[in-house]
């Protein structure tokens, strides 16, 4: 991180001890906050002047933190209530330029997204994630997601029954808005040109709008026509 | 008119209670199993008996605030025991499901007013505990200022001695 920012972490559990232990040591200024007197003391003796005692969403408790002069408020409590009204009050009271929410139950993903909290992490999602990786056949794999930017990047591996496979990149009728960006054949990956003739067992990684997303996975899918 | 209520503790059982007796129709949604009895406390017959309805749920679950009637709701009340639930749960009342009259009960009477401010409808019970005594106290103050009260003019430190 080239720029150094003051950073309030709310949440001395695992997560946000380690998470201020990082940013402490990369050189950034970090106040973490944390409401359990026992939890706090542990922490004290590693961090000293580095963790306040006191319930976040208590606006005082940010106030006496510095929360108006803060560049980024993380707030990664056990309850995905408390963290989400610490950063809605960090983003709209104090005009915090970033925030980052933890979520706790994935259920809950929608709610933050419906007041606006964003990024939201979900520990859970991110586990699913790389079970996605780990196991391509389980479908797709995002690996790039900018849902307001309207931009994602997946990718997809070619079944033997695709109707992609055997083609010429420049003879592909893929969804408008998806772009093919290369190929991982055989442990090596590169950018294909429009002779690049596609085979069964290739990933391809792609960028695209998510809205087409099931029409690009339909197209690369197996040939439902042809087995019919 | 169709009251849905979330968190039926000493307030939200009460409130339940007279809005029924008022001949509104009446659904509680808690997560305590037991806060069931609170309903139903100086009632003859059961809270059901009675007409109202009571789902034992979590409120941020749109299963359990559906099951509730959150849906057709023209009132909901948020008063379960934490502030930040009352806050948000309002909130997805509102935004999600557009019921007309969202009012929240939030203890922290900062948190309570910055809401406020906002737009949201809320109700501070430690503000208004706030208020009374502060009036009590002043009333008491002026009573006082006449006789000069206990200490007699004296100042403190003499009066210790």
């Amino acid at each position: 991180m080239a720029e150094k920012i003051y950073i309030i972490i709310v949440g001395a559990g695992k997560v946000g001890w380690n998470l201020a232990r990082e940013l402490l040591e990369k050189g950034n200024e970090v106040t973490l906050i944390e409401n359990d007197r026992e939890r706090y003391l542990t922490v004290e003796q590693e961090l000293e002047h580095n963790i306040q005692y006191g319930d976040a969403s208590e606006l005082w408790v940010l106030e006496r933190a510095g929360i108006s002069r803060a560049g980024m408020v993380i707030a990664v409590t056990g309850d995905d209530e408390d963290n989400m009204l610490i950063c809605q009050v960090a983003k709209e009271k104090y005009l915090v330029e970033r925030i980052i929410a933890r979520v706790n139950n994935p259920r809950n993903r929608e709610h933050f997204d419906l007041l606006g909290i964003r990024p939201s992490v979900s520990a859970t999602d991110l586990i699913l994630r790389l079970i996605e990786h780990e196991v391509p056949e389980y479908g797709l794999v995002h690996l790039l997601d900018l849902p307001e930017q309207h931009l994602e990047i997946i990718e997809l591996l070619l079944p033997a029954d695709s109707r992609a496979a055997g083609q010429r990149v420049s003879d592909l009728q893929m969804p408008d808005g998806s772009l093919l960006i290369s190929v991982l054949r055989d442990n090596t990956g590169f950018v294909p040109d429009a002779d690049t003739v596609l085979k069964p067992g290739d990933e391809i990684l792609a960028v695209l709008d998510p809205r087409v997303e099931e029409d690009l996975t339909a197209y690369f899918g197996p040939d439902r026509t042809a087995s019919e | 008119m169709f009251v849905v209520i979330v968190g039926a503790g000493r307030v939200g059982a009460s409130l339940a209670r007279s809005m029924l007796a008022e001949g509104h129709e009446v659904s509680c949604l808690d997560e305590d199993p037991e806060s069931h009895a609170r309903l139903e406390i100086g009632l003859d017959r059961s809270w059901e008996d009675m007409g109202g309805r009571f789902t034992v749920g979590t409120a941020l679950e749109i299963e359990a605030l559906t099951a509730a009637g959150v849906e057709r709701a023209d009132v909901f009340v948020a008063s379960t025991d934490g502030d930040n639930t009352n806050i948000i749960i309002a909130q997805l009342a509102k935004r999600r499901f557009d019921v007309p009259t969202v009012i929240t009960r939030v203890l922290d009477p900062y948190r309570a007013q910055w809401y406020a401010d906002q737009g949201m409808h809320t109700i501070c019970p430690t503000r208004v505990a706030i208020d009374m005594l502060e009036t009590e106290v002043r009333a008491a103050a002026s009573r006082t200022r006449g006789s000069a009260g206990r200490s007699g003019g004296v100042d403190h430190e003499d009066a210790d001695l």
